[in-house]
């Protein structure tokens, strides 16, 4: 169905615009089927860019899906540094300007391309003069100046180098402080300028002395990649006067010498400072004291202790010859008594045996009783102490059958074993 | 000659299509005959299997079967979840930080094999499976991700597929593949304004999108992520249900045992699949556990029940990420349900409930005429990878930059109020400038007309439904039960932009209003008399 327009009020004769259209939103079509085609070429036909329109069609977009530069923060440049002149570039902080001054030599380049990005949308001169600011390019100028020695390695470690805003200052003589708290961030710091990688670290009051060593030993030869051309004076690039030109490469040669030289100083009276101060050095010393002292004391005690470890020995060995003696004493005693109820036993087993046979009525043979007894004597007598005891618990109560085979195998074990002659024997 | 193809890449499953001449698209079928080709590869010995065959291996060699290492791409071990190699060989943190896999291989030499070797290896494999099915050596190939996997790692999926041979001619997002699959089946599709929803749910995660598309144009509004919701939990339902079963009737717990384990997983995904064709079901395991077979009969509606929390999450997930957009159910004119979890009828039913009539639902389950879901993204990838194949990589690439992709989109609809009031729209919100649109109107009976400019406000509109009336005397105590509301979605004029008078018409001409916006952002509007000769009134308005 086509609208129908309305009619024409009066008081309108020609185009009148009332209102711009709402702000759009900038964000990424897909760029998938023949229409996305013909969108891209719509839009690249005939059509170059600007760096200012290529970074902001990059960054302000709305993305749907997150996107974090919550690393770099959103750090603000002061006054001060917005009106830096920008022929004097060198002399402002350039990890500042590019917003990174809590990163400085620990952003990466992913970070300082980030940072430089969002800093160049928000001062690029396009941008600015859109916005209705003035025509004041000059921090924009420094903002590229810092990305340009941020990205290229050389000039970026030829500033780090001189970055002493990086630096961790070692506290002041004389104050009061925590020794490792103090001093452990200002070798932290300086390790990074090591050729030499890694670096042992302070440590704590509990680092062994062989670590300590160690760590003093490293920094006294300390070998730093530091250098210092970015303090250099430009050289003018005019021909004209070459000898000028040469007067200021020479004398950028020898100040660079200068400042590694004074550089070097820093570190060694840094070190030296920090071992003068070093509670752990104080303690090594005072133990190497102690243990000097103990060794003398033990040099010069030694004989009294030689004649003293005698006397102690001597006590000691009476006392153990004294125990022995009454040990062998004792068992004596003891064994005298265990032979006695050896003998006891020994006998009232025999007793029992012998009585038995009588008990059992001779096993019927009450003629041949004295056969028996005798037969019963001589087995008796070629019988041990357990032998005994076990042959008496068998016939104790036992039915004249049983007391008579039981001596009668007796007898024949005694003889199997050799201890007894049979024709000794009578009865059994 | 050589052939180009589009490659979707899941982690649970990877597909091939290509695009013929006439526009048609297939989805090539691997040696198996699968066309959902399992992303799995296992090692016995000195073979390496691949797809489906890989994945049957889950059940004896589960710690040599690389499963689930799509998301893993271009991660470090310690800020990536490994959770999805849980069932499979375990991902191991390795000296570089990233992930890899050790693999037990001939002689019992332990070969460690990386995401990205596994990638790889993977991508060789759908190499040789298309050429095999093309007959022609493969060298292009659009493959799609995502839209959540960032920079890095796309970084380096592209370089793992060209390392596999296979040139990336560019790299898409998965939902605007489905969608650009979608709308081509029909012409006329393509170039209508309307807000989309793909909801895209696979094994071990759900993806959705809200997309915006403006004459062909897709933006997309809002994403949703949800990793671990997905097809796999539907089968930990369905085993889980299956375990109890088991255990009541045999008296034995199958959930102790690693291997029982496996093989329920297994027959629960191939009962899960048939049950989304059919309304039952038999599931059989033989020696389950401790030498018991299983064997048992299950019906749609058990399932529906049993995996009724999973189901519920995902329609939520769906109207999460509407809310994430800035926009009500209402304002969707159609959730189009993309991964192969999408076959599951009760998923569509209870999506087709939560979104008001006017929303269409596209999915097999409700429309027959509906492309497979499993295979929407690698046809949209197929259809991009014969669109690009007659530009060269500079031209690709230049059309990729920022500055042309990241494009101004009207925040409000522009369009012109009619006779009786009523806001007629040209050019909708969201669409994509630089833009030149018109519309055909009239001017009734009056001689001279004005062209207001207007934006459109967005109002919602209730109409109430009077009940009806049941004549029926049970049904009188329902009477007036609350009325339905029928609410629907009106633009009306809002802000006045610009007028622009035409004058000396004869009645009911037809006129045309023409609104073109440059790539500076400067309106231009014009109208005029559809005739020959006619002269064009105009206008401009700055950004
Ligand atoms: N006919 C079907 N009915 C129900 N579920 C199915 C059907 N076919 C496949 N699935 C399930 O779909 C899931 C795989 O879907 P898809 O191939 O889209 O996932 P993907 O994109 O590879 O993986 P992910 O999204 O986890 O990265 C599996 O859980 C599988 O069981
Ligand atoms: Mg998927």
């Amino acid at each position: 169905m086509t609208a129908t327009l309305p009619q024409l009020p009066s008081g309108i004769d020609s185009f009148k615009v009332v209102s711009k259209y709402s702000e759009p939103v900038r964000r990424p079509v897909e760029p998938v089927g023949r229409y996305f085609l013909a969108h891209a070429s719509r839009i690249m036909r005939g059509h170059t860019w600007s760096e200012y329109e290529k970074l902001e069609a990059e960054r302000n977009v709305k993305q749907v899906e997150l996107d974090n530069d919550d690393d770099i923060g959103d750090e603000e440049q002061d006054e001060e540094l917005l009106e830096h002149d920008p022929r004097e570039w060198k002399t402002a902080d350039l990890y500042a300007v590019l917003g990174l001054s809590k990163l400085r030599y620990r952003a990466t380049e992913d970070q300082v391309r980030r940072a430089h990005r969002k800093l160049v949308l928000k001062h690029h001169p396009d941008k600015k003069s859109a916005s209705g600011g003035l025509d004041q390019d000059g921090f924009f100028k420094i903002i590229q100046k810092a990305f340009e020695v941020m990205m290229d390695p050389v000039k970026r470690r030829q500033y780090d180098s001189v970055d002493t805003n990086a630096d961790v200052v070692p506290p002041p003589a004389k104050s009061k402080y925590d020794f490792f708290e103090a001093w452990g961030p200002v070798f932290a710091s300086e390790a990074r300028f090591s050729k030499k990688q890694p670096v042992p670290l302070l440590g704590t009051l509990e680092s062994s002395k062989e670590e300590v060593d160690a760590f003093y030993a490293f920094w006294g030869k300390f070998d730093s990649w530091k250098t210092f051309e970015f303090k250099d004076e430009d050289v003018p690039d005019d021909t004209a006067n070459r000898d000028h030109k040469r007067y200021i490469e020479r004398k950028n040669v020898s100040n660079r010498k200068k400042l590694k030289q004074e550089d070097n100083k820093r570190i060694i009276d840094l070190v030296e400072r920090a071992y003068s101060e070093d509670p752990r050095i104080k303690l090594f010393k005072d133990a190497a004291k102690k243990e000097k002292e103990r060794k003398k004391w033990e040099r010069e005690a030694g004989s009294r202790k030689a004649a003293e470890e005698a006397a102690a020995k001597k006590a000691a060995e009476e006392e153990a010859a004294k125990k022995a003696a009454e040990e062998a004493a004792s068992s004596k005693v003891n064994a005298k008594k265990a032979k006695e109820a050896a003998k006891a036993a020994k006998k009232k087993n025999k007793r029992a045996i012998r009585g038995s046979a009588k008990e059992a009525d001779y096993f019927g043979d009450a003629g041949k009783s004295a056969d028996i007894e005798a037969d019963i004597d001589t087995i008796i007598e070629k019988l041990d102490d357990v032998q005994l005891g076990s042959v008496a618990g068998k016939v104790n109560g036992a039915n004249a059958d049983s007391v008579k085979q039981v001596i009668s195998e007796t007898a024949s074990e005694l003889i199997g074993a050799g201890k007894l002659e049979k024709s000794y024997l009578k009865y059994f | 000659m050589s052939a180009v193809i589009g490659i979707s890449f899941g982690n649970t499953s990877s597909s091939i299509a290509v695009a013929t001449q006439d526009g048609k698209v297939d989805v090539i079928a691997n040696p198996d005959g699968d066309r959902a080709i399992p992303s799995v590869l296992s090692y016995v010995g000195a073979d390496e299997y691949h797809g489906a065959q890989a994945k049957a291996q889950l059940i004896r060699n589960p710690k040599n079967t690389i499963i689930n290492f799509r998301d893993l791409i271009g991660k470090n071990f310690d800020d990536a979840d490994v959770s999805g190699s849980k069932y499979g060989a375990p991902a191991v943190k390795l000296d570089d930080g990233k992930i890899g896999y050790q693999i037990t291989r001939d002689n019992g030499n332990i070969e460690t094999v990386t995401v990205a070797e596994a990638t790889k290896r993977h991508m060789l494999q759908m190499k040789v499976a298309a050429e095999d099915y093309i007959g022609k050596k493969v060298e292009g190939v659009v493959i799609t991700v995502p839209t959540d996997f960032h920079a890095h790692q796309r970084e380096e999926l592209t370089k793992i597929v060209n390392d596999a041979g296979l040139k990336v001619l560019q790299m898409i997002n998965e939902p605007s593949a489905a969608l650009l699959a979608h709308l081509s089946a029909e012409e006329s599709r393509l170039t209508e304004d309307k807000l989309y929803v793909v909801a895209d749910f696979g094994g071990v995660r759900s993806d959705a999108a809200v997309i915006a598309a403006r004459g062909g144009v897709f933006t997309i509004l809002a994403t949703a992520h949800k990793h671990g919701l997905g097809g796999d939990l539907l089968d930990d339902a369905l085993a889980e249900y299956f375990a109890k079963e088991f255990e009541k009737k045999k008296k034995t717990n199958p959930r102790t045992n690693a291997r029982s384990l496996a093989k329920l997983k297994a027959e629960s995904i191939t009962v899960k699949k048939t049950l989304s064709n059919v309304q039952t079901s038999t599931c059989s395991i033989d020696s389950l556990a401790e030498g018991f077979d299983f064997h048992t009969t299950i019906n749609r509606l058990r399932y529906e029940l049993t995996a009724r929390l999973v189901l519920s999450d995902m329609t939520s997930f769906i109207e999460l990420v509407v809310t994430k957009a800035g926009l009500e159910n209402l304002d969707i004119d159609e959730v189009l349900l993309v991964g192969g979890t999408s076959h599951t009828p009760k998923l569509a039913s209870n999506v087709s409930f939560v979104f008001p009539e006017s929303t269409v639902i596209v999915s097999p389950a409700l429309d027959s005429k509906a492309l497979n879901p499993e295979e929407l993204v690698c046809r949209g990838a197929a259809l991009q990878a014969s669109m690009v194949e007659s530009f060269d990589e500079e031209e690709i690439k230049e059309s990729l930059q920022p500055v042309v992709v990241n494009t101004q989109h009207l925040s409000k609809s522009i369009g012109i109020k009619d006779a009786e009031g009523n806001f007629t729209p040209i050019l909708v919100a969201e669409t994509a400038y630089p833009i030149k649109k018109s519309i055909e109107v009239t001017n009734g009976s009056s001689t001279s007309v004005v062209i207001d400019l207007y934006e459109g406000h967005r109002t919602v509109k209730e109409t109430v439904i009077e009940a009806e009336k049941y004549s029926d005397d049970e049904e009188d105590d329902y009477s007036d039960e609350e009325p339905e509301v029928k609410k629907e979605i009106v633009y009306v004029p809002g802000t006045l932009l610009a007028q622009l008078p035409i004058k000396d018409l004869k009645p009911n001409s037809k006129l045309e209003v023409i609104v073109n916006i440059t790539h500076d952002g400067t309106l231009h509007v014009s109208g005029r008399e559809l005739k020959q000769g006619s002269v064009a009134v105009k206008g401009e308005i700055q950004a």
